[in-house]
């Protein structure tokens, strides 16, 4: 199962706006709570987003313990060509994914 | 019912009815040090003036877990003109910033959402920097019946 759900359309016009939408599934835990025996749960999130286009980054996020679990984050950008956005999440204990999606630009 | 017990009654109520008022009246820059220096953190020196920002929050939430929350900010998306960040932070969550967000003159629209976890019932402020070296914020109250962050893991 991807970890990533990634919603970008597949076609746009040239010179339009579109909306990203961007799900990663992680359980963001926030390091503030306790086990029943008094010990605190390690901190475990993701520190760190940012999407490319064509290899030029268009959006960066950091991010703390009070973004919800499975981060949902959506943003717009516009498109002037076709090509591929690349997604890339960064957190705590080596975590480290990416996604990818091409949109075709008319 | 006797007189004294009315007075009673009347004075009571003008009392807590006079508490209520004095609570909202509270002025609105009477935020925490720490969301204060949280904020000091980001904008520095400069003046962070009331507008621009729309913050689009749920005023009454029954999950502190998963806040759906959305900022947009009234600005040109230009190479000239353009929103360079959107700062979130909260006020009584065990740490005060929620998440950064970088724009470029090309997203087009500045507008951001995140599902956001809320520890208590708290004044949640988005601040945006724009490319003119300027700050605009906007702040909503929002109302938690279950907290998040702080309960017990199993």
């Amino acid at each position: 199962m991807p970890s990533a759900l990634i919603n970008v359309p597949a076609k746009a016009r040239r010179g339009s706006v579109i909306e990203i939408k961007t799900l990663m599934s992680h359980i963001m835990e926030t390091g503030y709570r306790h086990t029943a025996s008094g010990d605190v749960v390690p901190r475990d999130i993701i520190t760190s987003f940012t999407c490319r286009f064509n290899g030029t980054e268009i959006f960066r996020a950091d991010l703390y313990p009070a973004i919800a679990a499975n981060p949902f984050i959506t943003f717009f950008t516009t498109v002037t060509e076709s090509g591929k956005f690349e997604f890339e999440w960064i957190g705590d204990k080596g975590f480290s994914e990416t996604a990818q999606a091409s949109i075709t630009v008319e | 019912m006797t007189n004294s017990d009315h007075a009673t009654r009347r004075t009571f109520l003008s009392l807590t009815g006079g508490a209520a008022v004095l609570v909202i009246v509270r002025p609105a820059d009477a935020t925490p040090a720490m969301l204060q220096a949280a904020i000091r953190n980001v904008v520095g020196e400069a003046n962070v003036l009331i507008g621009k920002v729309k913050l689009d929050i749920p005023p009454l939430v029954e999950n502190g877990n998963t806040v759906p929350m959305t900022v947009s900010v009234t600005s040109p998306m230009t190479a000239d003109e353009y929103v360079k960040s959107i700062h979130i932070f909260n006020e009584k969550n065990p740490q005060p910033n929620i998440g950064n967000f970088y724009l470029t003159p090309r997203a087009g629209r500045a507008q951001v959402s995140a599902r956001i976890r809320l520890a208590d019932s708290q004044k949640v402020t988005a601040i945006a920097r724009l490319s003119d070296g300027t700050f605009w914020s906007a702040t909503a109250d929002v109302v938690v019946t279950l907290a998040a962050c702080t309960e017990e893991a199993i």
